[in-house]
């Protein structure tokens, strides 16, 4: 099934900083859709806009998983289908250079580079203190989205 | 008596988080304070009692746009303490990394930070609606930068290959191969990059600055030479704390630099090019005369126009240094350490960065002292805004926070690395 998938250049990408408490919720995304998936490539990216933004070039469809901060409780889970429009901008700029995943992806949809399918996957933070383990909540998130992202990339 | 307050609460396109107050009475900008809230970092606490091999991967971690710069500064302080000079091939690759920063960061500020203020647009987002191949043309010169970090430091950000002495690992010079035909190509994106800079409207100011940089011997400086000013000032790095202070002001985290008895001065690419623009290469000489650049440049906000032609000089200089590459014989010089004290100046790309270490017998870190680029340059941001900003209070509110946010990203301030961004706030009376 995967391989359908990979005939169609597909981006699995998860973003995080692993010593920023739940910062890291991308990153163990990651970690948990390797056990779920083969043959899909799966990155693992800090965030920065530009490395972002090389990262969809030339992809036929996008799964991007990050943290965020929007007042939601911790461990929320959102989904954003953003070929169809843009990302909320906030929450997600947790960048200390202010150029974040929003800011990559409204660059790549004016340069023309989003990829046709682009689904966003959010995942609310409450700690990102540094060196902090994953909050209980967020923990649970990662696992559902770990499987929610293999339905959406096995789907796709 | 009237009096007018600009606030900006989050200065946006700027690396870090602050805030800007200019309070105007009577027509006459009174102040302008930069105000730098983020929390302090300790980094220089992080040091002690660490290794001194360890400075340049703990410095690293200071900013991601300019790792460089910091293990530069590190690793030159340290080889000052210690005794040892990094010559031939080894100090040209650590030339060739210093060109892989310059280029990835200042064409993330040219095109990304400091051109839509020039054109007119919100950000690099509204401007890449209208501009496509512009943004993509940038997006692909600062990969070049990027790639020349990743060969030689092991990855894009925070690289892991830089080591007292040398290298972990020196290239073969095949593999210096394809970055060259990557960096012809950015060479072209940088002349162009040029000419697009020196089109904009530029305001017609100048300030009096003393302009602070290294002077290279005969080249551009990146990491050696002593530090001059257009003011008669030249010392090396070691009598640095002799003719520099700083001094804590309540509105900022970071501390402010001055030159001892004289006060502000200015550091980054307006200084180094006023004090070096004779070393640039031909064609980086030439390019800046073409885009109407005399010998010095007192616009702080042509500085664009000064980081391009910067831009231009780094892809010449690491294609001069991938034809002439000889592999070293060995990727770095052993250190023993001693009881000592080191210090360095580098230039990193928004300026001068200055590190002293002083070591223990068993080469432990006793001390350190960081003075980054921002330290130094936020007293004159702070006096180019007392400056500038009379003559625009007739502006509306809208319009003069952004003439003053512009007047801060003229200098590319880096206030992750000073602590580390920016709410304006301007108060007018009445």
């Amino acid at each position: 099934m995967a391989d359908r998938a990979l005939k169609r250049r597909c981006v699995v990408l998860c973003i995080g900083n692993p010593q920023r408490g739940d910062d890291a919720a991308g990153r163990a995304v990651a970690r948990a859709l390797r056990a779920l998936l083969d043959g899909v490539e799966i990155v693992e990216e800090e965030g920065e806009a530009t490395r972002v933004l090389a990262r969809l070039a030339g992809a036929d469809a996008a799964f991007i998983v990050d943290a965020c901060v929007s007042g939601q409780a911790p461990g929320e889970i959102r989904r954003f289908d953003i070929g169809a429009g843009p990302l909320p901008h906030t929450g997600f700029s947790a960048s200390t250079h202010g150029f974040g995943l929003a800011e990559a992806v409204e660059l790549a949809r004016a340069l023309g580079a989003l990829p046709p399918r682009c689904v966003v996957y959010a995942i609310e933070g409450a700690s990102f203190d540094i060196g902090a383990p994953l909050s209980p909540a967020v923990a649970t998130a990662v696992e559902i989205v770990a499987a929610r992202m293999r339905a959406d990339i096995l789907g796709d | 008596m009237k009096v007018r307050t600009i606030k900006v609460d989050q200065l946006a396109r700027v690396e870090g988080e602050g805030a800007l107050r200019v309070v105007a009475r009577d027509g006459v900008v009174q102040s302008a304070e930069l105000n730098i809230f983020e929390p302090p970092r300790f980094f220089e606490a992080f040091l002690r009692d660490r290794m001194f091999t360890e400075a340049p991967d703990i410095t690293a971690r200071i900013c991601g746009i300019c790792p460089v710069a910091y293990q530069m500064s590190a690793v030159h302080a340290m080889e000052n303490a210690l005794g040892v000079v990094v010559d031939g091939p080894l100090r040209e690759l650590r030339r060739l990394i210093y060109c892989g920063e310059w280029i990835e960061s200042h064409t993330l500020h040219v095109y990304m930070l400091h051109a839509p203020d020039f054109l007119g647009y919100e950000g690099a987002i509204e401007m890449a609606r209208d501009h496509a191949d512009i943004v993509r043309r940038g997006l692909d010169l600062k990969k070049v930068g990027n790639s020349i970090i990743a060969l030689l430091g092991g990855r894009e950000i925070h690289p892991i290959n830089v080591r007292v002495g040398g290298f972990y690992r020196t290239p073969r010079k095949r593999e210096l191969q394809p970055l060259a035909e990557d960096l012809k190509r950015a060479r072209d994106q940088a002349l162009a990059t040029v000419r697009w800079t020196a089109g904009f409207d530029f305001p017609d100011v100048d300030r009096d600055y003393e302009f602070v940089a290294l002077r290279g011997d005969g080249e551009y400086p990146f990491s050696d030479g002593r530090i001059a000013s257009n003011r008669g000032l030249d010392i090396s790095a070691v009598e640095y704390d002799e003719h520099f202070e700083e001094s804590q002001v309540e509105h900022s985290t970071a501390l402010h630099a001055h030159l001892k008895a004289r006060g502000p001065y200015l550091t980054g690419p307006l200084a180094r090019y006023a004090l070096n623009s004779a070393s640039l290469s031909p064609l980086a000489r030439e390019a800046a005369q073409e885009a109407g650049l005399e010998r010095v440049c007192a616009n702080p906000f042509r500085s664009i126009i000064i980081r391009a032609v910067e831009v231009l000089y780094a892809c010449d200089e690491a294609l001069r240094i991938i034809d002439e590459y000889e592999e070293p014989e060995r990727p770095a010089i052993e250190i023993e350490p001693r009881a000592s004290t080191g210090f360095a100046a580098t230039e990193a790309p928004r300026g001068m960065l200055y590190h002293r270490y002083q070591l223990n017998a068993d080469g432990k870190i006793a001390d350190a002292r960081i003075v980054p680029p921002t330290s130094q340059n936020q007293p004159s941001i702070e006096e180019d805004l007392k400056t500038f900003a009379t003559a625009w209070l007739d502006l509306p509110d809208e319009a003069l926070r952004h003439r003053c946010e512009q007047t801060i990203r003229n200098h590319d301030p880096c206030i992750s690395c000073a602590t580390h961004f920016l709410r304006l706030e301007i108060d007018r009376g009445g």
